[in-house]
C-alpha cells in the first residue's frame, strides 16, 4: 500500500509524579479532565479532527487503564483498516531490549513500526496536554517552509519559561538557538512538545543518537541540538489558543476551572472540532427539585440533590441533599453524603465522602485538596493543609 | 443455554404522536433527555442475552435506520447475528401474505437462520426494564405455546383504551384476551415463542388470508393454543398519544421511577454523540429538571427535561417542558406545557404556553 503522508507517535509512558496519588494507579495521559474525558483526548482527537489516521501510542508506565481506554481507537474514529491507532509498549527481541530510556529512544525502538507506513513526516506529542490544535495546518507550515523539523511554539509567561524547551528564532521563524528548561531563559517561546520530522531525517539522528553511549536519548537535550549542530532547518510555528501543562495537581484544578468561564478559551461545544472521549452509558443527568447549581459543567449520571457551585462533575457522581460541592473537580462515581461540604479539591474516581465530612479549604489561597485514596473516605475533616 | 432471538415489529404500531411523527415513526421518538423509545426494546433484549435482533419497519424510517446504524451502541455489531433493519420489500409476485405476516414471512430466513430455539417479539411503545430470561423460564415452565406479557397497572389511563386486556385462570393461562376497558391486565405488545411453532403459525395465517399475526395467528386460535400470561412487575410507560408521551416523561422526574428503569445492572444503551458535559451559568435555576449532556443553561429551569445540546438563554424560563435536541430558547423567552422538537428556535422575549392536560407541540426545525 501507499505510504503515509504523516504518522503520529504519542508519547503516552509518562508517569506524572506530581499528579501525586492521582497517578498511583494510571498513566498521567489516561488522567481525568473537563468533566468526561481524559488527557489523551486532546492529542487523540486533535489528530482525528486534523486528517491524521494513523497514531502510534507509546506506553510504558502503569498501562492497564490507558491500554483498556484506548481499546481499538474506535471511539476516536481510530479504528482503521491501514493505520489507526497502535499501542507500543516497550518490548524483548533477540538482542535484548528493556524499558524505554528516554523520548527519542522509545521512537527509536518503533522504527519497524514507522518503516511499514514509510511516512513521509512523523509527528511527535506527548499525552499530558490540553489543546485543540490543527495539525493539518503545521503539517502545511512544516512543508511550505522546508523544514527538515518544526516545534510547535507558544509564547508562554516569562518566570514560567525555565519549565520548558525553550527557543530564539530569526526573522523568519528559523529556530537559532535551543534550550531544555533553561535557568535563565532567553525568551518566552516555549516548546509545546509537539515536533514534526521528515522521517529520513530523523530516523538517521534516531540511529545516531542511539550509539552515543553519553546520551539521555531525548528529543528536547539530544536530537533538537543535534540537528541545530548540524545547521539542519529548523522552524517554529506559533500555536495561539488555549495549552496547558496540566502536570501538578494546581493546574489541572485551574485548568478545569478555565472551562466554567462565560466564554472559555477552550471550547468544549465546538462542534467543528469536537474531542472525541469513551462515552459510558448514563441516563441524563437529573437536578432534583432542592438542588442549586451554579456555573458547573456536569456530566450525564449525575444526580444532584445538594448545592454545586463553580465546579466541574464527571459522570455517576451523587451529591445528596444538604451537600455543599464548591471549587471543586469531581471525578467519575464518587458518591457524596449528606450535609458533606467540599471547597477547593479534587476528588478521585469512586471515592465515598461519608455524611458530614469537610474536605478542603474555602480560602482562595489555599492549597487545592486532593483525595485520591482508595474506597471510602471517612476523615469528617480533610485539608491540603493537614 | 438456550438461546433466543428478537424481532421488533413496528409493522402494526401507529405514528400517534402527531407533530412528533410527522417525520419519523414512533420508534425513533426521542425519549428521556437522550434516548430514543426503541432504545428500551433492544437495551432489554442485549440485556437478556439476546443477540441477534430483527426490526419490521414500514413506515418513516429514515431517522430510524440513522439511529441504529449497524447495531453498535448495543453491541449488536456482529459476525454472527446482530442488528438485522428489514423494511418492506414486496416485490414477490407470488407473494400472497398481507399485513405483518407479510414481514414475518418475506423475512422467514431470518428465522430459519438464527440459532435461538425461542423468539422474543416486541413492539416499540411499551418503556420498561425487563428481563427475557426470567420470562423464557416461566415459557419453558408452562409448557405453554406462546408466553405473552402482560402489566397489571393500578390505575387505568386513555393510552390503555387501545391495549389489548388479558383474563387468566388460576394458572396464569390466558382465557381471554379483549379490549374491555375495566380491565388493568395490559397487554405489553411482547411474546415468548418457540420457533418452530412461529414457523408453523406464520404458515396457517398466510393460508388462511390474515393479516395480523398477533390478532389472526395468537389471538383467534385462543381455545386451541396454550397462551400463558408472565407478569411484569417494575416500572412501565404505554407511550401512543401526546398525552401518555408527556405524562410518562414528567414521571420520570419522580427519582422512584427514574431509577427503576435506569438500573447500573441492566443500563439502557443508545448512540453515543460525543456532547461536553452540560454547562451551568453562574446565573442558572434548575429544579427537578433532566438534562442531557451538551447543554448550555443560562435561565431557569423547573420540572423539565432537556434533551442533548439545548441551548437557555439569559432570562428565559421553561417549566413542565420537554425540550429536544438541539433546540434554542432565546433570551427571557418564556415556555411552559410545551414539547418542543429537535432543532427548534424560540426567539429572545417570546412566550408559548401550553395547557397542563394538552402541552404545546412543536413540530421539528420550527423557529418562533
Amino acid at each position: 500500500m501507499q505510504g503515509k503522508e504523516c504518522v503520529a507517535m504519542l508519547l503516552a509512558g509518562g508517569q506524572g509524579t506530581r499528579l501525586k496519588s492521582l497517578t498511583k494507579k494510571i498513566a498521567k495521559p489516561a488522567v481525568y479532565f473537563g468533566g468526561k474525558y481524559r488527557i489523551i483526548d486532546f492529542p487523540l482527537s486533535n489528530c482525528t479532527n486534523s486528517g491524521i489516521d494513523t497514531v502510534g501510542v507509546l506506553t510504558q508506565y502503569e498501562p492497564l487503564i490507558l491500554n483498556n481506554y484506548i481499546g481499538i481507537g474506535s471511539s476516536w474514529d481510530l479504528d482503521r483498516k491501514y493505520g489507526g491507532v497502535s499501542v507500543l509498549p516497550p518490548y524483548m527481541r533477540s538482542g535484548g531490549g528493556g524499558w524505554y530510556t528516554g523520548t527519542a529512544n522509545a521512537i527509536y525502538r518503533n522504527l519497524d513500526f514507522l518503516n511499514q507506513y514509510e511516512p513521509e513526516h512523523v509527528l511527535i506529542l506527548s499525552g499530558d496536554h490540553i489543546y485543540k490544535m490543527d495539525y493539518g495546518e503545521l503539517l502545511d507550515y512544516h512543508r511550505g517552509s522546508g523544514a527538515d523539523a518544526t516545534i510547535s511554539v507558544i509564547e508562554v509567561p516569562w518566570n514560567e519559561a525555565s519549565r520548558f524547551g525553550i527557543m530564539n528564532t530569526d526573522g523568519q521563524g528559523r529556530i537559532t538557538e535551543f534550550d531544555e528548561k533553561p535557568e535563565y531563559p532567553m525568551s518566552n517561546l516555549a516548546s509545546m512538545g509537539v515536533y514534526i520530522f521528515r522521517w529520513e531525517v530523523l530516523k538517521k539522528y534516531l540511529i545516531e543518537d542511539e550509539e552515543k553511549s553519553h546520551s539521555s536519548h531525548d528529543f528536547g537535550k539530544d536530537i533538537i541540538p543535534a540537528l541545530l549542530a548540524d545547521q539542519k532547518r529548523l522552524m517554529a510555528y506559533t500555536f495561539e489558543g488555549y495549552w496547558k501543562d496540566v502536570g501538578t495537581v494546581e493546574s489541572l484544578w485551574e485548568a478545569n476551572m478555565d472551562l466554567l468561564k462565560s466564554n472559555p478559551e477552550l471550547n468544549l461545544s465546538d462542534q467543528t472540532w469536537r474531542i472525541y472521549s469513551k462515552n459510558p452509558n448514563q441516563p441524563a443527568q437529573y437536578i432534583s427539585p432542592a438542588a442549586s447549581v451554579r456555573g458547573a459543567l456536569i456530566n450525564e449520571g449525575c444526580r444532584i440533590y445538594g448545592q454545586v457551585e463553580m465546579s466541574v462533575i464527571f459522570y455517576g457522581v451523587h451529591v445528596n441533599e444538604g451537600s455543599i460541592v464548591k471549587d471543586s473537580v469531581i471525578m467519575p462515581n464518587v458518591k457524596i453524603g449528606k450535609n458533606v461540604k467540599i471547597y477547593r479539591s479534587i476528588i478521585s474516581e469512586g471515592s465515598v465522602i461519608e455524611d458530614n465530612a469537610v474536605i478542603g479549604n474555602p480560602s482562595p489561597e489555599s492549597d487545592i485538596t486532593l483525595i485520591a485514596d482508595e474506597g471510602s473516605v471517612m476523615a469528617t475533616s480533610y485539608a491540603a493543609n493537614n | 443455554m438456550d438461546r433466543m432471538a428478537g424481532i421488533i415489529n413496528l409493522d402494526h404500531e401507529q405514528d400517534v404522536l402527531e407533530e412528533l411523527t410527522y417525520f419519523r415513526c414512533g420508534a425513533a421518538v426521542p425519549f428521556a433527555g437522550r434516548y430514543r423509545m426503541i432504545d428500551f426494546a433492544i437495551s432489554n433484549m442485549t440485556n437478556s442475552r439476546i443477540e441477534s435482533v430483527a426490526v419490521f419497519t414500514r413506515r418513516k424510517y429514515r431517522s430510524l435506520m440513522d439511529h441504529l446504524e449497524q447495531g453498535k451502541a448495543w453491541e449488536l455489531d456482529r459476525k454472527r447475528g446482530g442488528l438485522f433493519i428489514l423494511p418492506p420489500d414486496w416485490n414477490d409476485p407470488t407473494d400472497i401474505s398481507r399485513g405483518d405476516l407479510q414481514h414475518f414471512h418475506n423475512n422467514i430466513d431470518f428465522i430459519h437462520r438464527t440459532y435461538a430455539d425461542y423468539i422474543l417479539v416486541s413492539g416499540s411503545q411499551n418503556i420498561c426494564n425487563i428481563n427475557y430470561q426470567d420470562v423464557l423460564e416461566a415459557h419453558k415452565e408452562s409448557n405453554a405455546d406462546v408466553t405473552v406479557i402482560y402489566k397489571s397497572v393500578e390505575e387505568l389511563y386513555p393510552e390503555h383504551n387501545f391495549a389489548h386486556k388479558l383474563n387468566f385462570d388460576g394458572n396464569q393461562r390466558v382465557t381471554a384476551i379483549h379490549n374491555d376497558k375495566q380491565n388493568t391486565n395490559v397487554y405489553m405488545d411482547m411474546y415468548v415463542i418457540d420457533k418452530n411453532f412461529l414457523h408453523k403459525l406464520i404458515e396457517e395465517g398466510i393460508a388462511h388470508g390474515s393479516s395480523h399475526f398477533f390478532l389472526d395467528g395468537i389471538k383467534a386460535k385462543l381455545p386451541d393454543i396454550h397462551i400463558h400470561g408472565y407478569e411484569y412487575n417494575g416500572v412501565h410507560a404505554l407511550i401512543n398519544s401526546v398525552e401518555s408521551y408527556y405524562r410518562h416523561s414528567a414521571n420520570l422526574l419522580n427519582e422512584a421511577n427514574h431509577s427503576e428503569l435506569f438500573k447500573e445492572d441492566s443500563p439502557i444503551f443508545t448512540k453515543v454523540k460525543n456532547e461536553a458535559p452540560a454547562k451551568y451559568s453562574p446565573n442558572s435555576h434548575v429544579t427537578n429538571t433532566l438534562v442531557a449532556n451538551g447543554c448550555l443553561v443560562d435561565g431557569e429551569v423547573e420540572d423539565s427535561i432537556l434533551f442533548r445540546g439545548v441551548k437557555v438563554g439569559e432570562g428565559a424560563v421553561v417549566k413542565n417542558s420537554i425540550i429536544m435536541q438541539r433546540c434554542e430558547i432565546g433570551s427571557g423567552a418564556v415556555l411552559e406545557n410545551v414539547i418542543l422538537d429537535k432543532d427548534c428556535k424560540i426567539s429572545q422575549g417570546r412566550t408559548l404556553i401550553g395547557a397542563p392536560e394538552k402541552p404545546f407541540v412543536l413540530a421539528k426545525r420550527k423557529t418562533m
